[in-house]
């Protein structure tokens, strides 16, 4: 415990792994710890006021604890530390944490401190000078790349710096506080430190910025050692490196590490996605100063986007699919359009309206060596809601998909059906970059076929539901996903949710019930302490959080629900998904066949491949 | 009455305003905010000229480097191209007249070249005379105009001049274009999987 009075000196938190280990997100899911038998974790209600601390203001001084911490083992540190001190203490820290919430300190960030503090202790110990004088070192740097205000604390900070940041701007002037008071960051720049991205402002203006940070990254390797993330009162630093490329998040919106890493995964995956990483890696190779942001100029919209995204839509968060609720005869029939629409080459068409996803057929055989992942259909989806220019036209397009081939492109074709309206939206993905003209054919027999149906003003009746539809009382909102199961693993993980109504109707409310929904999957997936189940009595809400190996679900209760009643209603309301499960979901996506084989033989395959396995499927056999 | 089917596409910089010009051709309208263009996009306008119809099939080809290699694909079995440049950004015209040269050497031997400076509502940060525009384009027998897509100035023009320079009624320009950018061998080829 003295060093660890020692180390809370220390100015920052530095967390260091081994190079090798390795910083997949997925690692994540794995719910291994027997500590987190599927107890409740409850917390007390007086302390748990002050657990949805990301809304509140955070009066006075925080206690400024900072840590160094820096692992020599692979993936996650904190298991893996002092052994059989761990629990003890871990339990004196207990306390300090709460000292933390008294002084104002939320909960997320205190939580994430408890976990941590007992192997930083130790191994900050064990290892050489140079990971302490790495300390002075980020500290000074950071202060001289003029993040000192964020660096040192809170001390002066106006309270609430998430609730309303300015509008983003590639203009913003990068030395004004209002850039400093940004919720969230991202940098990308090239090992060289040459900047490529950045989320707010101009990446010219952040050169030098840029530069203390890939001295960081570059100090700490040569200590054969990686540099993961910086702690401070206010804010998470979490640097990644992918390649050539290293994406860095500054953020004080209280997410877990994991959390920032995934979504920096995203912003790496969204740029692979428009270069291919081979291309990336090649370019680097052959001239290691590079520019990348020749190759991305005009696409910076695109970046920022996503960021948006992740930021409001609770899919990248979960890693699923958002389907629209459909009755599935008319879901059925709108697959069967798209599997009439076929020419060679083609592997997935995709019908989107409301930025969720209505259907998609795949082909049969490419769907057999990979899976369509769902965040592949998120940079998809994020690609097409972030050009005005496809409303006019056809577009056709190069576009990598990372998690399905890192290396190598498909086309897409994008059109809207429904111009002016431009709601429902198809998206055709072919291998064959001259198939252009054969891939709009198939857009016009979807044409037609849908005005056959008059499946557009079906579409256009069709809407999310409401929490309510549920006849739980308490209940206010939940998000769903069911897990695959093995013999079931091509299916598209997707995830359902009602619409976010009262009192989640604002936008700032509805921020805040995403945070505490995140603060909530940090907890489940927390990588030194994973928790089965979790019921969280918040200043204004209640929620409870469960994941077994069928599913995982997150639900938010009116304050005054008893633990009893919300586990009554989470039966109830399990109970009604499965009951309306295939209007909410897709169970069997469709497949066709076109197997570079270019003889009219499509409408033959057809019938074969029509729901070949619809009954294996394993959705939702929970109950 | 007749109807031909052109097709043009649209080269140059990226936001020199190529979209801009479509949009106003075929929307006649103007979005001062529109998003860069993502690979290339596909729209058609059929407009009378003289006794025939005359329906464009009009590649608005993206600018930005990284789509670069793909313009061969919009530019082969074209019957025109509008190479666009911006009149306040000298770099744009460097870039126009590497468009030139790709042209010359890798288009279709007969293929229209219409040069467009955009923006030229623009004068007062004007870097590219009229003059030494209009030069140029003399000397490689291409079409000229200044045209401005926000205040709607010669931007049918341009169409109308491809219409005059295209040959008449000469079949294996107009018919059939898709299948004939199919049959062509394609160069550099990736295909996934």
């Amino acid at each position: 415990m003295d060093e660890e009075q020692q180390d809370r000196e220390q100015p920052e938190t530095v967390r260091c792994s081994h190079p090798e280990s390795d910083c997949s997100p997925d690692a994540t899911d794995s719910l291994d710890a027997a500590a987190a038998a599927a107890a409740i974790s409850s917390h007390d209600p007086s302390l748990s006021d002050r657990d949805c601390g990301t809304e509140g203001p955070f009066p006075g001084k925080s206690a400024g604890i900072k840590i160094i911490s820096s692992t020599n083992g692979p993936v996650e540190p904190d298991l893996q530390g002092p052994g059989g001190e761990g629990p003890s203490e871990r339990t004196a820290n207990h306390s300090e944490v709460s000292v933390g919430e008294v002084n104002g300190r939320s909960r997320p960030e205190g939580a994430e401190d408890e976990e941590d503090r007992p192997e930083d202790v130790s191994d900050s110990a064990s290892t050489d000078n140079t990971l302490e004088d790495s300390s002075e070192f980020v500290v000074t740097v950071l202060t001289r790349a003029s993040l000192e205000d964020q660096a040192d604390g809170p001390s002066s900070e106006p309270s609430g710096l998430s609730q309303t940041p300015p509008p983003s701007n590639q203009d913003e002037d990068v030395t004004a506080e209002s850039w400093r008071q940004h919720r969230k960051h991202v940098f990308v720049l090239s090992e060289a430190g040459k900047p490529i991205y950045s989320r707010y402002g101009n990446e010219e203006a952040l050169s030098s910025t840029m530069g203390v940070m890939m001295a960081l990254v570059s100090f700490v390797q040569t200590g054969d050692n990686t540099i993961r993330s910086i702690y401070s009162d206010e804010h998470t630093v979490v640097f990644m490196q992918q390649g050539p490329l290293v994406l860095v998040s500054v953020s004080c919106s209280r997410q877990s590490e994991q959390q920032l890493r995934a979504e920096l995964l995203y912003v790496y995956n969204q740029i692979v996605s428009m270069l291919t990483q081979a291309s990336i890696n090649r370019i680097f190779e052959r001239k290691k100063n590079y520019d990348l942001r020749r190759l991305l100029a005009g696409s910076e919209k695109i970046l920022d986007g996503l960021l948006n995204l992740v930021d409001s839509d609770p899919s990248f968060l979960l890693s699923a699919v958002h389907c629209l609720p459909l009755a599935s005869a008319l879901r059925d029939s709108l697959s069967q359009i798209l599997q009439k629409a076929i020419t060679p080459n083609l592997v997935f068409s995709i019908l989107i309206a409301k930025q969720q996803l209505l259907t998609i057929v795949q082909e049969k055989t490419v769907i057999e060596d990979a899976r369509l992942e769902p965040a592949d259909l998120h940079l998809l989806l994020n690609l097409i809601g972030a050009s005005s220019a496809f409303q006019a036209g056809e577009i056709w397009t190069p576009i990598c998909l990372p998690l399905f081939n890192p290396d190598c492109y498909f086309y897409a074709y994008i059109s809207y059906l429904d111009p002016p309206d431009c709601t429902v939206c198809l998206l055709l993905l072919s291998t064959d970059k001259e198939a252009f003209y054969a891939v709009a054919e198939c857009k016009r027999r979807i044409d037609e076929g849908m005005r056959a149906q008059n499946a557009l003003s079906s579409i256009a009746k069709a809407h999310s539901y409401s929490a309510s539809q549920v006849g739980v009382p308490d209940l206010r909102h939940f998000m769903y996903k069911p897990f695959d199961v093995p013999d079931n693993h091509r299916q598209l993980t997707q995830f359902t949710s009602p619409e976010m109504e009262a009192p989640y109707s604002s936008e700032e409310e509805r921020s805040r019930l995403l945070d505490l929904y995140r603060y909530m999957h940090s907890r489940i997936h927390s990588s030194s302490r994973p928790l089965k189940l979790i019921y969280h009595v918040a200043e204004r809400e209640t929620l409870l959080a469960w994941v077994t190996g069928k599913f995982e679900l997150y639900t938010c209760f009116s304050p005054l629900v008893t633990k009893a009643s919300a586990i009554n209603a989470i039966t109830k309301l399990l109970r009604w998904i499965k009951k309306e499960e295939d209007r909410l979901f897709i169970r069997s996506p469709p497949k066709y066949s076109t197997t570079p084989n270019p003889s009219k033989s499509s409408r033959g395959s057809k019938g074969a491949s029509d729901r070949p396995d619809g009954s294996d499927n394993g959705f939702l056999s929970l109950l | 009455m007749a109807l031909r089917e052109l097709k043009v596409c649209l080269l140059g910089d990226t936001g020199v305003g190529k979209s801009s010009i479509v949009w106003r051709f075929v929307e006649d309208s103007f979005d001062p905010n529109i998003n860069p263009t993502i690979g290339a996009s596909f729209m058609t306008k059929t407009v009378q000229y003289q006794n025939e119809l005359h329906k464009f099939l009009i590649w608005d080809t993206a600018g930005q480097e990284r789509f670069r290699a793909l313009a061969p694909m919009y530019y082969r079995g074209s019957a025109a191209a509008i190479i666009v440049y911006d009149i306040t950004k000298e770099d744009s015209f460097q870039t126009l007249k590497n468009w030139v040269k790709e042209l010359r050497q890798h288009g279709p031997p007969n293929i229209v070249v219409a040069i467009a400076g955009n923006k030229c509502d623009l004068t007062d940060a004007r870097e590219v005379p009229e003059k030494d525009a209009k030069d140029y384009a003399d000397s490689i027998h291409a079409i000229f105009v200044e045209t401005s897509a926000k205040n709607a100035i010669n931007i049918n023009e341009v169409f109308i001049e491809i219409s005059q320079r295209i040959p008449m009624s000469d079949p294996g320009v107009g018919a059939g274009k898709g299948f004939k950018l199919r049959r062509q061998p394609s160069e550099t080829r990736r295909t996934c999987c």
